[in-house]
């Protein structure tokens, strides 16, 4: 029996072990590193630490936002619920001390004391080598500062070493907010041009792994997939010095756990919990929970306006009176988004965007349309969506099927997995489809001019083409860039009501942020980029 | 000895190659286009042609192929896309983590599996030989992500006895200095005590599931093999003589019946190690499994290109172990290689 015995005190050992690993001692010094120290776990990280990088995620941007300066930002208000959120309108100097908007150009005056991790000054050459970067670079980065009509790096003008012009190519509007996106980061020129080569002039391979900036935090450890560590930098001088020490951002693949890590009181923050979850948490009350409504963004169903049968304005609005929008915001988000649909039908269009249509789930009304369009039997087609985001699409694709056989549409679902979702967008060939469009900027022509102009960007995924539809979106514009407040006014309506009667997508609702915090964490601050903003933060 | 090792070595070489261009083809078959993926959401036409530029995607198939393999004659992986780091590096830091969490696992289930197989083979019928068939059944009829799940939400968030599921480590200590990878055996190295507990507890939860997951194969096997052997005429014959019981059991027929289990558990072990996917999922494990999902998922070539091809490579020296193992076990196995 002296096997059996051996293997007894074994398996009893393996069992001790375990034991007193449980309990967990907690030291003063492990006390202290908590109090000072925010835990955020989320489904995915960064891929990248550099905005400017190829193909740098959403968890990347996060990152960019807090270890780097811009010259300027935006003020806050006081927001939906008393939630501090962004002023579109107000800026305010961050690397700039001081700043100064003439017809064709801002003057920047910077921060005589700021200084880069490295200790190195911030000066005029950094400002404009990284905004030469970022007009420079391709992608992403140069996409959106031709948003705001900055492309040429002739536009950044040194004066002094504290003193930088920007010039205008022509008047817009946007072009003063585009300054305080997260891409116009300003980088340690020397630092990243020491590690730069002649095959990677801008140095993004050395920044893709660490931050070159001026930033409030700076990250200190980097295991992509696993997490990132960052510091808080001491010697920032652009605002408040941050309350927050360090930040530990882990990624917890499970959604349930990372509902788990917080409810257990492990976690401080989390986002990109399932609605389900978070309306739960909302309600017992253990937790903090923010929900506030995308700015500029809107999920609907595009049809490709190309093809038949979706060529025809009836079909569409068919469609659009066959939809089960009542019941997609409670199965589907419950409750966590503004409903975009069944406007009273005395209700004038504002000057705001979104804003509800007027269309609402009436199948008699959609059947006649039908029938009238010539397809009084229905018709086949598929409706497709990405499987990123399938916790909302699929069901939502659901619902939308059962909605449409009623009234004779048979659907099939395609889901479309997440690498090849561009891909199949850009093809613009999907005949009926799901989708989320939400726009940095917050202003109606820019939601309009990337989504509906005739120009054809990929966010017009219907492939929609009017004349009309142009020349209000080209209107609104000129209007915004000089100040025509009366012809703004008319072509921003005019836009509005033409994208309702005409409906080559239909919006559903206006999808909710949801972060869910310890009840000890405060400072919270809604962004248009919708990531945690750190340096407002505290704890306890 | 070694002209066996060098000739498992030689038969190994083709289906290395062949791998290779396998997961090429297959990974160019995927459907997906990472140009478009990476040139992110707002890409125009010329965006995405100018980063499958840089990612030499517009160069013809055979092109990218000797590329491809001239990187991996010099060890370059190529680099993921998803993470941004090199593959090589990656699967150097993250095989470590699958490794040990699948090793314990192993580990847990042999020592519960093989006693639990031999008990039962030794009293067929009897109550023992019942609940190893129960737990065997039940252990690979659960998925293991939700016995993963019903381990977390029962000694995590009710009872809080276990750590928080977040891979590795607690979150306050800090990773040991890199000696073997194993974080049990670099912490005792490094002489972090606390660090060795708090890894050893993050290890638990994670290794059970897998255990539970892995008893039945081995189990059933031990138990089958045990069967057979206790069946036979030398053991008749050694009873016959009077050994005692536990002689017979543990130096005749034990012995004897090791073969299919070795087999059983290097294929439980290879298994295991591609298919953790799941518990690494669930526990935030940096591991080998969720890499080469999450890159899949992603159209990441290069990462799915390393991960195979690393499984390959393990698949076949792990023959070679299980292949020396049999000689060590069974002297028949060398008379006649």
């Amino acid at each position: 029996m002296k096997r059996r015995d051996f293997l007894k005190s074994v398996s009893g050992l393996a069992a001790g072990a375990a034991l007193p690993a449980m309990p967990q001692v907690i030291s003063t010094a492990y006390a202290d590193a908590r109090s000072e120290t925010l835990l955020i776990v989320s489904e995915g990280g960064p891929n990248n630490l550099d905005i400017h990088g190829i193909g740098t995620n959403v968890p990347g941007y996060e990152v960019s936002w807090n270890c780097h300066d811009r010259l300027i930002s935006h003020e806050m208000k006081s927001g939906p619920g008393g939630v501090p959120y962004y002023d579109r309108d107000k800026f305010k100097g961050e690397l700039a001390e001081d700043f100064r908007i003439d017809d064709m150009s801002v003057t920047f005056k910077l921060r005589k004391n700021a200084k880069f991790h490295d200790g190195t000054p911030v000066t005029a050459k950094d400002v404009k080598w990284s905004l030469d970067r970022a007009v420079s670079v391709g992608g992403f980065p140069t996409f959106q500062m031709s948003a705001g009509s900055l492309t040429k790096p002739e536009q950044f003008v040194v004066i002094d070493d504290y003193t930088v012009r920007v010039d205008f190519l022509k008047k817009d509007r946007l072009t003063i907010p585009d300054l305080a996106v997260i891409v116009p980061c300003i980088v340690n020129s020397e630092l990243v041009k020491k590690n730069a080569s002649e095959k990677d002039p801008w140095g993004l391979e050395f920044t893709k792994q660490q931050t070159a900036g001026s930033g409030a935090y700076k990250v200190t450890k980097w295991t992509a997939g696993t997490e990132v560590i960052m510091e808080r930098n001491d010697d920032w001088v652009c605002g408040p010095l941050p309350k927050i020490k360090r930040v530990i951002w882990r990624m917890v693949p499970q959604a349930g756990n990372r509902r788990a890590l917080l409810e257990r009181g492990d976690a401080d923050i989390s986002y990109e919990l399932p609605n389900k979850d978070f309306q739960e948490i909302k309600a017992n009350g253990k937790l903090n929970v923010v929900s506030l409504p995308f700015s500029n963004g809107i999920q609907y169903i595009g049809m490709n306006v190309t093809k038949p049968p979706f060529d025809n304005p009836k079909v569409r609005q068919a469609v659009a009176y066959a939809l089960p929008y009542q019941k997609i915001i409670d199965a589907v988000m419950f409750g966590l988004a503004n409903p975009m649909f069944g406007a009273a039908k005395d209700k004038p269009t504002e000057i705001a965007w979104p804003q509800p249509h007027k269309y609402n789930t009436d199948m008699d009304k959609a059947k006649a349309l039908l029938a009238e369009a010539g397809y009084a039997n229905g018709f086949e087609t598929t409706i497709s969506f990405d499987l990123n985001f399938a916790g909302v699409n699929e069901p939502l694709c659901v619902l939308v099927q059962e909605s449409l056989a009623q009234i004779g549409i048979k659907t099939t679902i395609n889901k479309v997995p997440g690498a090849n979702w561009r891909t199949e967008l850009n093809k613009k060939e999907m005949p009926l489809f799901t989708n989320v469009f939400s726009g940095w900027l917050d202003y109606p022509e820019y939601f309009f001019y990337w989504c509906y102009h005739g120009n054809n960007s990929v966010f017009n995924t219907m492939s929609y083409k009017s004349a009309e539809m142009d020349k209000l979106i080209d209107g609104a514009r000129t209007a915004a860039a000089s100040g025509d407040k009366a012809v703004y006014d008319a072509d921003v309506k005019g836009f509005v009501d033409l994208a309702f009667t005409d409906i080559p997508r239909i919006p559903l609702y206006q999808p909710f942020v949801n972060v869910a915090m310890q009840k000890n964490i405060s400072g919270y601050q809604y962004w248009f980029h919708r990531r945690l903003d750190y340096r407002a933060l505290a704890k306890g | 000895m070694l002209t066996m090792i060098g000739k498992r070595l030689m038969f190994a070489i083709p289906s290395l190659i062949g791998v290779v261009i396998v997961t090429f083809l297959l990974t160019r078959a995927l459907p997906g286009d990472p140009a478009a993926y990476f040139a992110g959401p707002a890409a125009t036409k010329e965006a995405v042609e100018q980063i499958r530029k840089k990612l030499g995607l517009d160069k013809p198939l055979i092109e990218q192929f000797f590329r491809y393999t001239n990187d991996l004659a010099h060890g370059d992986f190529g680099n993921s896309l998803t993470t941004g780091q090199p593959v090589a590096a990656e699967i150097r830091n993250r095989l470590p983590a699958s490794a040990e969490l699948t090793l314990l696992g192993l580990i847990v289930s042999v020592v519960i599996a093989i006693p639990l197989g031999v008990l039962a083979a030794t009293r067929p019928g009897s109550w023992i030989d019942h609940l190893c068939r129960v737990t065997t059944t039940s252990g690979v009829s659960l998925p293991v992500f939700f016995t993963g799940l019903v381990l977390v939400y029962v000694f995590y968030f009710r009872l809080g006895w276990s750590p928080a599921p977040l891979g590795r480590l607690d979150v306050f200590y800090s990773a040991p200095p890199t000696v073997t990878g194993f974080y049990l055996i670099d912490t005792l190295i490094a002489r972090d005590f606390e660090a060795f507990r708090s890894a050893l507890s993050q290890l638990i939860l994670p290794a059970t599931t897998l255990a539970i997951f892995s008893l039945a194969p081995i189990a059933r096997m031990t138990r089958a093999s045990m069967l057979a052997v206790l069946a036979s005429e030398f053991v008749r014959t050694a009873r016959a003589s009077g050994l005692s019981p536990a002689t017979v059991i543990v130096t005749y027929a034990f012995r004897n019946a090791m073969l299919p289990v070795i087999t059983t558990l290097s294929m439980v072990f290879s298994f295991l190690l591609g298919a953790n996917v799941l518990v690494e999922k669930v526990f935030a494990w940096p591991g080998i499994g969720s890499y080469a999902v999450e890159a899949l998922i992603s159209s990441d070539f290069a990462p799915v290109q390393g991960f195979v091809l690393t499984m390959a490579v393990m698949y076949v020296l792990l023959n070679l172990v299980i292949d020396i193992l049999y000689g060590v076990i069974d002297p028949r196995v060398r008379l006649e290689g």
